[in-house]
């Protein structure tokens, strides 16, 4: 599938901001299941750009720029073609062994009623691939995903308790589960394109990759309820959300701050690629 | 059990290095002494040197106890033990250089990988990263306890951000003013070059871009820390800002500090905050003491942070559990310091042990500090010790245990007069591209309730000045 992203993240500020510096964990790599075919990133004013890479491959640009700013918005356009591999992730950058993917993190602190879940979902089924996907199968019906839009998330073990969360969350919750199972699980941001099958594909997203010895690591969308497909783009994986998220900001000044996101991933005629 | 005294050995003799001390107490007339110890502590309150105990709703901050009978190691003890020291510092850092580079010790398997891996304090930002001049661990707070008259443990080693110099200098100095008298009578190893060693070490550690004089700072969390007495002092004495993080400011990977003059670029930061909160753009996005994008300057090579980011790794207790090996593996010899016998709680065999014998043991938390979280098995009550066996089964891995040590004890002024008292010692060790330095002596800290083993402050304990002597 032929996917164009546009995304731009907007940000405006009461009081100008006198400094910015950011975090971006907003560029995709290929994998055998994607292929970047074009990709930009821009802010609208003027700054610095770095370049680098974190340690689980993420691209990862820092951006610095001086006020006054009383408006930044960054703009990504991309084209991605995916190939449908039932969520198996091979042929991208793999830094660190994933053994360090079994610790737990602020977001993904275990508590007995997960722990407890984990093995209740998991007790019928007899390999490490069974058990994951019973474990997702039963997060899907057992917790219900909200829309993102004005929400942040709250962790694993609280979005649990409220059977309610967003995508982030549900992914925080797989992924908490997986590892009380022993299993090296990482959190995934990236974009879903639009499609009339999955209840949530509106553009931005979050899922979870499990690691298989048999394998290397499968990605299971949880809130979807099923392995990513060919509509699915990663973009970056961490221990959780905080360790990949799209955007880390800081600013000097700058209060008031109003934030306005519009994501667009939809499946696109190849005719049209060259425009 | 019965501990060793280093005064009196088994109780009977007089060990030489107390000769004079003995004499002198025992010619002192008490009310001498009285007075002398009301002006330390009236000395400490005056200079402020206070420390705050977590936990204790009634006073935040309290005077550290002081006892003026200084402890006293003889040269040839203390070459042992700075030996010893070295040599461990040393494998400290090829440890650190080697886990976020080549991984030989894992690959060696001369400790478990997913001790390391799933180790929190395993830092991956740090992976693969050069550090300037291949220094982790600036500076080292090596906790040591003694047994006999030969035999040292290394308890702890502290890789982090070990406090306490500060009691270590001012202790000289009040015991330097009060009793002029017994210095006279002994030749004393000085320990007032402390700023200038660390100095010279964070000089020696600056980027290679960075000028022949570097502009150095030390970064406070502020003034709730409960160590920043300790952060005002050293920044004094080293002549460097004291700085918080609000202070400093990252544009395009430079650090620059906020001056009467305008910003100035900071070339090494002498920080005293916790990896969690040194950059809220790289670790918790919360830290509001933290500097925004410190640790983009840092990988893009222009400050250098003493310590480095992620040492933690290193001071783990579970870790600690194989120093003997690693220090073996990366020095090629046989370690000079022992340590404690320790039971890791992970394998089961040992938990089961530990779950057996919990009256007798010390169980501590892998990653906990300072003397929290904690169970003296011997010294507990029955609801401690039901607390703590439920900890261990649910989590054995989060916890190591070892054999109650008779610490040995020093001589101590009490309600009661002089009498034995449990000590440890804190030496710290400097690694500079200038090499490794090591004032003699350190940070001796002492139980002063009777019989107890726990000398860390926020838990009762004292400091003394301790003495090598030269001669």
């Amino acid at each position: 599938m032929r996917i164009r992203i546009s995304h731009s993240i907007s940000y405006d500020y009461a009081e100008p901001a006198r400094h910015i510096t950011q975090i971006l964990r907003l560029t995709p790599r290929d994998h055998d299941g994607q292929h970047v075919m074009s990709w930009r990133i821009e802010p609208n004013i003027d700054g610095r750009m770095r370049s680098s890479q974190d340690a689980h491959g993420n691209i990862v640009h820092s951006f610095y720029a001086d006020g006054p700013i009383s408006a930044l918005s960054i703009k990504i356009d991309g084209l991605i073609e995916t190939v449908d591999l039932a969520g198996v992730v091979r042929g991208g950058i793999e830094r660190v062994p994933s053994e360090v993917y079994r610790r737990d993190t602020l977001l993904t602190t275990p508590d007995e009623a997960l722990r407890g879940f984990a093995l209740e979902a998991t007790s019928q089924a007899d390999t490490p691939l069974s058990r994951m996907h019973a474990l997702m199968d039963a997060l899907h019906t057992e917790i219900a995903c909200v829309d993102a839009s004005g929400r942040i998330g709250i962790g694993a073990a609280a979005a649990f308790a409220a059977r309610e969360g967003i995508a982030q969350d549900i992914a925080h919750v797989f992924m908490t589960c997986a590892r009380q199972l022993g299993m090296p699980a990482r959190y995934v941001s990236g974009y879903v394109a639009q499609s009339d099958t999955l209840p949530h594909a509106n553009g931005a997203h979050a899922w979870a990759e499990v690691y298989f010895d048999d394998y290397g690591w499968i990605g299971f969308d949880p809130a979807n309820g099923l392995c990513p497909i060919d509509t699915h783009v990663r973009v970056a994986a961490g221990l959780d959300f905080a360790d990949a998220a799209p955007v880390r900001g800081a600013r000097k000044g700058g209060d008031g701050e109003n934030l306005a996101v519009l994501v667009s991933a939809r499946e696109t005629d190849s005719r049209l690629v060259n425009q | 059990m019965v501990a060793f005294d280093e005064m009196t050995g088994s109780g009977a003799e007089l060990r030489p290095a107390y000769d004079a001390l003995d004499r002198w107490l025992k010619e002192a007339p008490p009310e001498m002494l009285a007075l002398r110890r009301s002006q330390a502590e009236l000395f400490f309150r005056r200079i402020g040197i206070t420390f705050a105990v977590y936990g204790d709703e009634e006073s935040t901050e309290r005077l550290i106890p002081f006892d003026i009978i200084p402890r006293v190691l003889t040269k040839p003890e203390w070459t042992k033990l700075e030996a010893g020291l070295r040599q461990r510092v040393t494998a400290l850092n090829m440890f650190l250089a080697d886990v976020y580079g080549p991984k030989e010790c894992l690959k060696a398997g001369i400790i478990p990988p997913d001790l390391v891996y799933r180790n929190a304090c395993y830092q991956l930002e740090m992976v693969d990263f050069k550090v300037p001049h291949g220094i982790y661990c600036h500076i080292a707070g090596i906790d040591i306890v003694r047994v006999d008259a030969d035999t040292f443990y290394v308890l702890e080693d502290n890789a982090r951000t070990p406090s306490g110099v500060s009691y270590m200098m001012e202790n000289r100095e009040v015991m330097l003013r009060l009793f002029p008298e017994l210095f006279a009578m002994h030749r004393v190893a000085p320990v007032d070059n402390y700023p200038d060693q660390l100095l010279a070490t964070l000089r020696s550690v600056a980027p290679r871009s960075a000028p022949s004089d570097p502009t150095i700072c030390l970064l406070t969390p502020g003034q709730f820390n409960s160590a920043f007495y300790e952060h005002s002092f050293l920044a004094d004495k080293l002549g460097i800002e004291l700085v918080e993080g609000s202070d400093l400011l990252v544009k395009d990977d430079v650090v620059y500090m906020r001056t009467t003059q305008g910003p100035k670029r900071v070339d090494v930061i002498y920080r005293r905050i916790d990896d969690d909160f040194i950059d809220p753009l790289v670790f918790r996005g919360d830290s509001v003491l933290g500097v925004p994008g410190l640790i983009g300057a840092y990988k893009a090579g222009n400050v250098t942070l003493a310590n480095a980011v992620g040492t933690g790794v290193a001071d783990d207790k579970a870790v600690y559990s194989y120093m003997p090996e690693i220090v073996k593996f990366f020095t090629g010899e046989e370690p000079i310091l022992k340590n404690v016998p320790t039971f890791r709680c992970r394998e089961p065999e040992a938990n089961a042990y530990v779950l057996d014998n919990l009256d007798k043991l010390v169980v501590k938390e892998v990653n906990g500090s300072g003397g929290y979280g904690m169970l003296v098995g011997p010294h507990a009550n029955k609801a401690q010790i039901e607390t703590f066996r439920r900890k261990l089964k649910a989590s054995p891995e989060g916890f190591i245990a070892q054999p109650t040590l008779a610490l040995s004890t020093c001589p101590t002024f009490v309600a009661s007069g002089v009498a034995p008292r449990h000590v440890d010692l804190r030496p710290y060790v400097l690694s500079g591209a200038n090499g490794i330095s090591c004032v003699p002596g350190g940070l001796t800290r002492v139980a002063l309730k009777e019989g107890s083993l726990v000398v860390n402050s926020s838990q009762g304990g004292g400091t003394k000045d301790t003495w090598v002597l030269d001669a």
